[in-house]
C-alpha cells in the first residue's frame, strides 16, 4: 500500500522532492476513496519513476486545505514541488496515467 | 518520460475464456463464484477495486444474514476473496468495448484485449449527474455526489441537496448534523423515500423543504460553489440559495456506455434481460443494477449473478 505521510513529511517528500509525484487526498471513512486505492498501488507498482503517497486529511487538515481540497479521494501531481495536474473522485488506472502523463 | 501505459496483454495473442464478467460488485463476484465452481475459466473485470457500491456502503441493514456490524466494505471484501479461492481471475482494468459479434467475444480495455465464450455484463450504476451548466468543473469545487464523503468539508456551512428519494433525504439527515442549514430541493410536492425517512426529516429543524423546484444554475464565486439558482416549476419564481456545496442525488445510471448499440437497452440504458439474465445473445447475459429490474439493492444483485452464471454454463454445456 502507497505510504501515508504526515504533514511534517510533506515538505521533503513531496514539495522538496524531484520529479514527479502523485498525492491522493483521502480519508478513511470515503467509500470512493477505497474504491480507487488499487488502483494507485498499481499505478505506483508499475511506474518506478513516479512516487505515490497518500494524506489522510483528518491527520493533515493543513495540508487538505492549502490544496483547497473539499472533496475525497482528490488526487494531485506535483513536478519539481509544482502542481502541474488534479482531479477528483475514483478513476480507472488509465485516467490516472493520463493524468500523470499530461 | 512515457509511462508504462501497455501490459503484457498487449504483446500477446488475446487468452480465451469460458466466462468473462464486467464489473466486480456483487452480482459479478457472485457470478464470477458460481462460473468458476461449476468448472469455467473465469475472468473478472473491474476498473477499480471490487465491491461496487456495496463496498461503499458504511451499513448494511437489510442483507439477511449480516447485522449491522458488518459493513458493506467488509462484505464485500469476503465475496471477492471467496471468488478468488475457486480460481476467479480478477483484472485490474477498465472494459472499454465489447465485440460482440465475433466468437469468441472479443474485449477490450485499454492495456489488451481477451476472448471469451460467454460474458455476463455486471457493470451496475454509478450516480447521475443533474446536467447543469459547470457542474462537472465544479465537483470538487462544491458540487459532491457523495454526502458521507465530502460533508464535513462544509462543517458549519450552508448547503443544498438535489433530489427527493431515499440517498437525497439520508443526505440531509447525514448534513444536518454537521452542517448549519440544509435545503432539500426537490421537483415535486412529495418525496419519494421510503416513509421511515420523513419522520426522521421532521425532526430536524435546519432543514428546509423547497417543494415544485428545480435547479437550473451553479452561482460561482472565485470558481467555487457560491450558490444555486432554483426555479418553482409551479409559479415560475425564480430563487437563490447562498450555498457552499451542493450534493446532488437524483438517481442513478447504468454503466452501459461501452456497450455501443451491442444489447439492447430500455430508454433509460439498463440491459434487457430476463431474470436469468439472458438477453437477445445467447452468450450474453446481465446481471445486478444494469439490468431492467424494479429492486435494486445487494440482495437482488447476488441472486442475478447466480441465475446468470448458471444460465451461462448452461450455455455452453448444450454447445458441446
Ligand atoms: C450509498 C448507497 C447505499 C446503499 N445501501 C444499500 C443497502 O443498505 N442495502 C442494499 O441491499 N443495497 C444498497 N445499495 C445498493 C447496492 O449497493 C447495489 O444494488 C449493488 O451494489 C448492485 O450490485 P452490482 O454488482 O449490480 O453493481 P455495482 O455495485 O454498481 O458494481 C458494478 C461494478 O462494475 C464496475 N464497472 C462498471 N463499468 C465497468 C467497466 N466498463 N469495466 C470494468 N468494471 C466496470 C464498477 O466499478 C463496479 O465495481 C446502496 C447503494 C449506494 C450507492
Amino acid at each position: 500500500m502507497s505510504e501515508v505521510i504526515s504533514s511534517a513529511d510533506f515538505q521533503s517528500k513531496v514539495l522538496e522532492a524531484p520529479g514527479k509525484v502523485l498525492v491522493d487526498f483521502f480519508a478513511t471513512w470515503c467509500g470512493p476513496c477505497r474504491m480507487l486505492a488499487p488502483v494507485l498501488d498499481e499505478v505506483a507498482a508499475e511506474n518506478a519513476a513516479v512516487k505515490v503517497y497518500k494524506v489522510d486529511i483528518d491527520q493533515s487538515p493543513d495540508v487538505a486545505a492549502r490544496y483547497g481540497v473539499t472533496s475525497v479521494p482528490t488526487l494531485v501531481v506535483f513536478v519539481d514541488g509544482q502542481v502541474v495536474n488534479q482531479t477528483v473522485g475514483a478513476q480507472p488506472k488509465q485516467n490516472i496515467l493520463a493524468l500523470l502523463n499530461a | 518520460m512515457d509511462l508504462n501505459t501497455s501490459g503484457d496483454a498487449l504483446a500477446r495473442e488475446p487468452e480465451t475464456v469460458d466466462l468473462a464478467v464486467i464489473g466486480a460488485g456483487p452480482a459479478g463476484m457472485t457470478a464470477a463464484l458460481y462460473g468458476a465452481r461449476s468448472g469455467l475459466t473465469t475472468l473478472l473485470f473491474e476498473r477499480l477495486s471490487p465491491g461496487g457500491q456495496c463496498a461503499t456502503t458504511e451499513h448494511l441493514e437489510n442483507y439477511p444474514g449480516y447485522s449491522d456490524s458488518t459493513s458493506g466494505f467488509d462484505l464485500a471484501m469476503k465475496m471477492h476473496a471467496q471468488a478468488s479461492a475457486f480460481g476467479v481471475r480478477t483484472v485490474t482494468e477498465e472494459v472499454t468495448s465489447v465485440d460482440l459479434s465475433v466468437t469468441p467475444n472479443l474485449i477490450a480495455t485499454p492495456f489488451g484485449s481477451y476472448r471469451a465464450r460467454t460474458v455476463i455484463v455486471a457493470t451496475g450504476a454509478t450516480p447521475a449527474q443533474l446536467g447543469l451548466p459547470h457542474e462537472d468543473e465544479l465537483r470538487g469545487r462544491g458540487v459532491s455526489y457523495c454526502a458521507t464523503c465530502d460533508g464535513n468539508f462544509f462543517r458549519g456551512r450552508d448547503v443544498a441537496v438535489i433530489g427527493g428519494g431515499d440517498t437525497a433525504v439520508a443526505d440531509v439527515i447525514y448534513l444536518a448534523r454537521i452542517c448549519r442549514k440544509v435545503y432539500l430541493v426537490h421537483r415535486r410536492d412529495k418525496l419519494r423515500a421510503t416513509a421511515i425517512y420523513h419522520e426522521r426529516l421532521r425532526q430536524l429543524d435546519n432543514v428546509e423543504l423547497c417543494w415544485d423546484s428545480v435547479a437550473e444554475e451553479l452561482v460561482v464565486e472565485d470558481g467555487r460553489v457560491a450558490g444555486v439558482r432554483l426555479r418553482n416549476v409551479k409559479t415560475d419564481e425564480g430563487r437563490v440559495l447562498d450555498v457552499a456545496a451542493v450534493f446532488i442525488a437524483v438517481g442513478m445510471r447504468p454503466n452501459t456506455a461501452f456497450l455501443a448499440g451491442d444489447l439492447e437497452l430500455d430508454q433509460s440504458g439498463y440491459v434487457i434481460a430476463d431474470e436469468m439474465g439472458r438477453t437477445a445473445m445467447p452468450n450474453v447475459f446481465a446481471a445486478g443494477d444494469v439490468r431492467v429490474k424494479e429492486l435494486r439493492q445487494v440482495v437482488t444483485a447476488v441472486a442475478d449473478g447466480a441465475n446468470a452464471a448458471t444460465a451461462a454454463a448452461d450455455y455452453l454445456d448444450w454447445r458441446k
